[in-house]
């Protein structure tokens, strides 16, 4: 469905985008991951055909886009990061406009008009103005808008940013209900718990360059630990603790101490008995502890060395 | 294609019609301001004319003082009125008259004497005026210079004084330095109105009081649309702010465009399958709808409250309002054109604009202006929508003196559009 080769683009003297290829199959999930300013706004913008890259070509059903009036651009739906609606007239007559923009008419588009209303849960709301609705609410139009023309892929440039939980929760309803119906989705996001959530694939992306593209499982084995257990000691027992003691203790693989936390990797968790046991035994007692699985924020700090919200 | 320029069209539309601050500052602001200045500038024609304040400080009180005073104050156009000397100076100083005639004491006697003297000393009429308004102490110069001649002259002529001042210069007629014939002509003359004065003395009612007068009468006539059509200054006024408002309305095309750019709805429309051609056309065609609607609207209510009439061609007239309204659209293109972010091209094109207002006559007409600025304001295209108004309004033209106007403005409208397509930015920042 969608295939990104090579593509670059600057501005000045600033590479936004290096190099990055992504490809996207039909109905696939694909999540753009990564901080800000690492060029995911920029990749989506070319693939939209806002943006012409210095070099690279993006193929949509294995053709180019050519030009700005390219009827392939129909198969596109574009969610921009801003909030791309008129505030000062209503959802309905929004959504109307936004139809007419890819040629919709007459009963066909009233027809989408209700339909994408209704999936995002704004039929009530239909005749209110835009600037009298939630940040959740416009987040919810914002999708609608993208949908009226019933493109194939929806390129989505995080589509979530400043809600609250439960409109969040409803925008995933609502992509998951995409998903299901076939649609290609290319998500950007920085938040880790999102795209695990949706994603089938991942394309991890710093300072421009894609540094790892594979599914969650793959991307966890590229991980050295599995498992992390995080101990918070008593500050006064924190003394004469040697990390590389704890090194040679079964099943530990890494070991790092950071003022009174101890931040333990582990291949199975069924070993921090014995560390524990440890602990206590050589006078080190601790008042707090943690285990947690390794998340797409913790490959993203082994595979670039900083964190995803930098 | 035509689906997509409907409703982009429609859309602003909706957004001008639906905001009532758009509807104010567009309808009502330019009505209240050009019923002010249409008033100032001679209303519908029927407005009463307002009189220079003049004082007048008489040191001499003689006959013909007391008459050159008499004769100022029946003046239409001026408001006389008695004062002492330091009075009219501060009066003068602090704007309250506009002109202060002082006439010195013996005034009468030695203008008397100068009249058929030409070796005796001249006596001074003193002007104190305020140096803000110079025209208005030339016209009533000219008008002093008359009420003298006239006052002095009829004194001579029939007065007492007068006949006593012939008497003292008939009496010191050897005594001038001048050639024996033209001495002899000079005594004969002062003898026949010495006569004539006897005459008019001895039968006042019966004779005709006579004297010198100016030897003509003016006949003004304004020349407007048709004979008996009064000059309406509401006509240039609302064709003025008309313009000017409707300049704003470019303005807000241009900011419009760039604040779209900052939103999301700009990636929006441009990720959807449209040309350029679209997505600038449908915004210049709504701006250029809204301003026709709004110069409409202010002519409509000139015509009902003032009777500001069409007196001439209606095609001209609209033709001149169309093309304006597409020279604003335009203009307001190439406002988003050259413009970089909303915040840094508002004061420019503001005071772009206001210039443009200013150079083409919208405030006050342009015949006000020196004579190099008028020779430089024909580069403004204000200045041609002015002189095209003014042309199929109140001078009550044919088509024919609007269709230079036309093509003019029609062209820079091409121009300014044409240069908004090429520098258009079409790609944002990523």
């Amino acid at each position: 469905m969608l295939e990104v080769r090579a593509l670059r683009k600057s501005f000045g003297d600033i590479v936004a985008v290096d190099g990055v290829s992504l490809n996207a199959g039909k109905g696939e999930t694909i999540g753009l991951l990564g901080p800000n300013g690492a060029g995911k706004t920029t990749t989506v913008s070319i693939i939209a055909g806002l943006l012409r890259p210095d070099s690279g070509e993006v193929l949509i059903d294995g053709r180019r886009l050519r030009g700005d009036t390219d009827p392939a651009k129909r198969n596109i739906g574009l969610v921009p990061q801003d909030i791309g609606l008129y505030p000062e007239i209503s959802a309905r007559e929004n959504l109307h406009l936004f139809g007419a923009l890819y040629g919709m008419d007459g009963p066909r588009r009233a027809h989408a008009v209700d339909a994408a209303l209704d999936l995002v849960g704004l039929a009530e709301r239909a005749k209110d103005k835009v600037s009298g609705f939630s940040g959740g609410m416009m987040r919810r139009l914002n999708l609608a808008a993208a949908l009226l023309h019933n493109p194939q892929l929806l390129l989505l440039d995080e589509p979530t940013v400043g809600v609250d939980p439960q409109s969040r929760n409803a925008i995933f309803d609502n992509l998951e209900t995409l998903k299901k119906r076939g649609k290609t989705l290319l998500y950007t996001t920085h938040y880790m718990e999102e795209a695990e959530r949706l994603c089938d694939r991942m394309v991890i992306v710093d300072r421009g360059k894609v540094v790892a593209d594979d599914t969650m499982q793959g991307l966890h084995r590229l991980l050295p630990v599995a498992n992390l257990l995080t101990v918070e000691l008593e500050d006064s027992h924190r003394d004469g603790l040697r990390p590389e003691e704890l090194q040679i203790l079964p099943g530990v693989q890494s070991v790092e101490l950071r003022g009174v936390t101890l931040r333990i990797g582990m291949r199975d968790l069924a070993d921090s008995s014995g560390i524990l046991q440890w602990l206590t035994e050589h006078g080190h007692p601790f008042q707090h502890l943690a285990s947690e699985r390794a998340s797409l924020e913790t490959v993203f700090l082994n595979l670039t060395g900083r964190s995803l919200r930098d | 294609m035509f689906t997509p320029f409907l409703a982009l069209t429609r859309k602003d539309l909706k957004l001008f019609f639906g905001s009532r601050r758009s509807l104010l500052m567009s309808i009502a602001a330019p009505i209240a301001i050009a019923t002010f200045f249409g008033y100032i500038f001679g209303g519908s024609g029927s407005t009463e004319i307002s009189r220079i304040p003049v004082l007048a400080v008489d040191q001499d009180g003689g006959a013909i003082s007391r008459e050159i005073v008499s004769r100022l104050t029946a003046d239409k156009y001026l408001d006389v009125k008695p004062s002492g000397l330091e009075a009219a100076r501060q009066a003068v100083r602090k704007g309250k008259a506009t002109v202060a005639i002082v006439i010195p004491k013996d005034f009468g006697a030695e203008a008397g004497k100068a009249l058929f003297n030409p070796t005796a000393p001249k006596p001074q009429v003193g002007m104190l005026y305020d140096p803000s308004q110079g025209s208005a102490m030339s016209m009533v110069q000219g008008m002093l210079t008359g009420d003298v001649m006239e006052a002095v002259s009829k004194e001579m002529f029939n007065g007492q004084t007068g006949a006593g001042m012939v008497k003292d210069t008939l009496g010191q007629l050897d005594q001038l330095a001048m050639p024996a014939d033209q001495k002899k002509s000079l005594r004969e003359l002062l003898q026949g109105v010495q006569g004539f004065n006897a005459a008019t003395q001895a039968a006042p009612r019966q004779a005709l009081r006579g004297g010198m007068t100016v030897p003509f009468q003016m006949r003004s006539e304004a020349v407007t649309s048709g004979i008996g059509v009064q000059y309406n200054g509401y006509a240039h006024a609302f064709g003025g702010m008309g313009i000017q408002f409707i300049l704003f309305v470019g303005i807000d095309v241009g900011l419009g465009l760039l604040l779209q750019r900052q939103r999301g709805v700009w990636k929006r429309l441009r990720a959807a399958p449209l040309s350029r051609g679209v997505l600038l056309g449908s915004r210049a065609t709504s701006a250029a709808l809204t301003s026709m609607f709004i110069l409409m609207t202010l002519f409509a209510f000139a015509r009902l409250v003032f009777g500001v009439r069409i007196q001439g061609s209606m095609a001209g007239f609209l033709g001149v309002c169309a093309a304006f309204s597409l020279m604003t659209a335009s203009w307001g293109l190439l406002i988003a054109a050259l413009g970089k972010t909303p915040e840094a091209t508002r004061g420019l094109s503001i005071l772009t604009t206001l210039l443009m207002v200013m150079l083409g006559g919208s405030w006050v007409p342009t015949f006000v202006f020196p004579a190099w600025l008028q020779k430089l304001t024909v580069v403004v295209p204000t200045r041609w929508a002015m002189d095209g108004l003014d042309a199929t309004t109140w001078r009550g033209l044919g088509f024919s003196a609007a269709a230079l106007p036309i093509a003019l403005l029609t062209g820079c409208a091409l121009a300014f559009g044409a240069l908004a397509v090429v520098r258009f930015r079409w790609e944002d920042d990523g």
